[in-house]
């Protein structure tokens, strides 16, 4: 079932929150030990809150959009219950005293908040491998990695373990999870909705957007969580970019909708991947859909420039965590300065400490110019292919990662080798506009396959149906993994 | 390493694994180290003159690119500072704000002694 179907029970009072709450945590429980999607649950919390809303709806009363649904949060968001963890260990025992404005906007919508997710440390990675907490496995086939860094979520939805669930995404962390999981995950435009609350990694990139099990549910989230807040100066007015409901019309099709694609893009993938992104296209040109050849000529030095510039703004995001005001501190420094260096030292994963680096490194006196203000400079060429590109089609198609899952402990000692797999994702980032991954097929070994659609900035809404007119074409979506004993 | 595994890889991952100039050494690791308060095992600096130097490496790919006319590009936004009225607002409150302190010493965080006896 669908939160959208799951709600509009709930409002009927012909299903109780309670009892679709009761369901989640059953399948929490008879999952967890083997996916390890959540960092906290919290069912006490959860089952009052659904209490409280079927009370509310047998009362007669209004409730919100996501009355008495089940979602999860990754836990990079600050949330006023529980711990806010970022599967650091230097956040371990942190407990924000506020929550993140996506927090605030689900209760008000009613929404039951079951857990928050587990990822890589401070959203670094793309396997959830780097988690200083725990594992999780993908559930289409345990012995592979989920995506990440929002992996505990795309888990979470594609194991049944909650109806929709929020990620952050700075370089594909929704878009390829949700690919390597089989379901739905939005990044919307950078701007469209606020981070406030969201522990900070890449600024001028980190976005968070809904993970779920069809396109019209992440309109729904859409719904909820879109919009100007004051209280972050890089969410954009909406004078500017109106916030639109995005179910109205999510059922129509785009008239005469012209498809981009580039010539070569796709033979970086597997032979699976990319027969599954061609079958996708042949659907839409069914549908009456020109695809247009395009250039996008700046798209190669993507890695490059993104690990520059999220990796210096982390090093800078990340200088706050010194031990003093909050998070984890070593047990005896010998001065002040090793309050410092030994807390972080002992507080950071591996991957968080190369990416501190590298960024300090890109930054430091002598090398800022060849390669954080080079990276700036190719950011914006990149916007340019993306601008020039949008006056000749509405949407750009492309995979989202060049693999299906894969194995545990496969790319974790190579570096390089784990950033190059997010190829067809970061660009995105870097231009700031949106992109969506819906689930179009199967490798051989029954492991999801996403289709990636790239938008113009702010046209999320049109974004949203073109991919709705592929999931009323297709059954991909429906597919459950067969979850483990 | 082989990021050429996959054949036919367009243009997009032609990286070659050429004779890598060593971009970053050890002496240069343990000063970025100490500029980013990061305390490394000798481990770690070892392994990270290696990581970095490869993905630095890998980065030089932007020079293929002439961006002498190219202006840097810090955020994607079409805003600019917008400004409010200086307000009072209720904060956070002495409590609150202490509540994840390591070490707090009444209404201060408490932290070792940065200056030495007099």
């Amino acid at each position: 079932m669908s939160c959208k179907e799951l709600r509009d029970k709930i409002a009927r009072g012909e299903v109780k929150s309670v009892a679709a709450t009761e369901a989640v945590f059953g399948s929490i429980k008879k999952y967890e030990g083997t996916i390890g999607a959540y960092i906290s649950t919290f069912e006490k919390q959860a089952l009052a809150k659904a209490k409280e809303v079927d009370a509310r709806i047998a009362a007669g009363k209004e409730v919100g959009r996501l009355a008495g649904v089940p979602v999860a949060i990754k836990d990079n968001m600050c949330t006023t219950f529980g711990a806010t963890t970022c599967a650091s260990k230097i956040l371990e025992n942190f407990h924000s005293p506020y929550n993140a404005t996506v927090i605030e906007k689900l209760l008000a919508a009613d929404a039951v908040i079951v857990g928050k997710t587990n990822m890589d440390e401070f959203a670094m990675g793309s396997s959830t491998e780097n988690s200083g907490l725990k594992q999780t496995v993908n559930p289409w086939d345990t012995s592979r990695v989920p995506g990440g860094s929002s992996g505990g979520s795309a888990a979470a939805v594609a194991g049944r373990m909650c109806f929709a669930a929020l990620g952050s995404d700075t370089g594909g962390s929704i878009r390829q999870p949700a690919s390597l999981c089989g379901v739905v995950g939005l990044k919307p435009t950078y701007g469209r909705v606020s981070r406030y609350g969201l522990v900070a990694y890449g600024s001028s990139l980190d976005q968070i957007g809904p993970v779920t099990r069809t396109v019209s549910d992440c309109a729904l989230m859409m719904n909820v969580i879109a919009g100007h807040d004051e209280n972050d100066s890089t969410s954009v007015s909406e004078d500017i970019a109106p916030v639109c409901d995005y179910l109205a019309r999510l059922d129509e099709p785009i008239d005469k909708l012209k498809i981009g694609v580039v010539p070569g893009l796709n033979a970086g993938s597997d032979s699976d991947v990319q027969k599954a992104i061609a079958e996708a296209i042949e659907v839409y040109k069914k549908l009456v859909a020109e695809v247009v050849e395009i250039e996008m000529p700046h798209f190669d030095y993507a890695i490059a420039a993104y690990y520059v510039i999220a990796t210096a703004e982390a090093s800078s995001n990340l200088a706050r965590y010194d031990g003093v005001h909050y998070g984890h501190r070593t047990e005896r420094p010998a001065d002040y300065i090793e309050v410092y260096s030994k807390s972080r030292a002992e507080g950071f994963g591996k991957e968080v400490k190369r990416r501190i680096m590298l960024g300090t490194y890109a930054l430091s006196s002598g090398y800022y110019d060849a390669y954080y203000l080079k990276a700036l400079k190719v950011r914006n060429l990149i916007r340019g292919d993306f601008n020039n590109v949008f006056e000749k089609c509405d949407c750009i198609m492309m995979p989202v990662s060049p693999t299906t899952a894969f194995k545990l402990g496969e790319k974790i000692d190579d570096p390089l080798k784990m950033y190059l797999s997010d190829i067809y994702t970061i660009a995105a980032n870097l231009a700031g506009v949106p992109g969506i991954s819906i689930p179009c097929g199967f490798d051989e070994n029954n492991l999801p396959i996403g289709l990636q659609i790239l938008a113009p900035a702010f046209t999320e809404e049109k974004l949203l149906r073109i991919a709705r007119m592929f999931e009323m074409q297709t059954d991909w979506h429906q597919k459950k993994p067969t979850m483990p004993k | 390493m082989d990021l050429n595994q996959r054949g036919g890889f367009a243009s997009l991952f032609i990286y070659t694994k050429r004779e890598m100039a060593k971009k970053i050494d050890e002496a240069l690791v343990r000063k970025v180290a100490k500029l980013a308060r990061l305390e490394l095992s000798e481990d770690e600096i070892e392994e990270f003159t290696v990581q970095l130097s490869a993905i630095l490496d890998y980065m030089e790919k932007m020079n293929e690119l002439d961006t002498s006319n190219v202006e840097p590009l810090a955020h994607c936004l079409p805003i600019s500072n917008r400004f409010r009225d200086d307000n009072v607002k209720a904060s956070l409150g002495t409590e609150k704000t202490l509540a994840n302190a390591p070490q707090r010493d009444g209404e201060f965080f408490k932290v070792p002694k940065i200056l030495d006896e007099i």
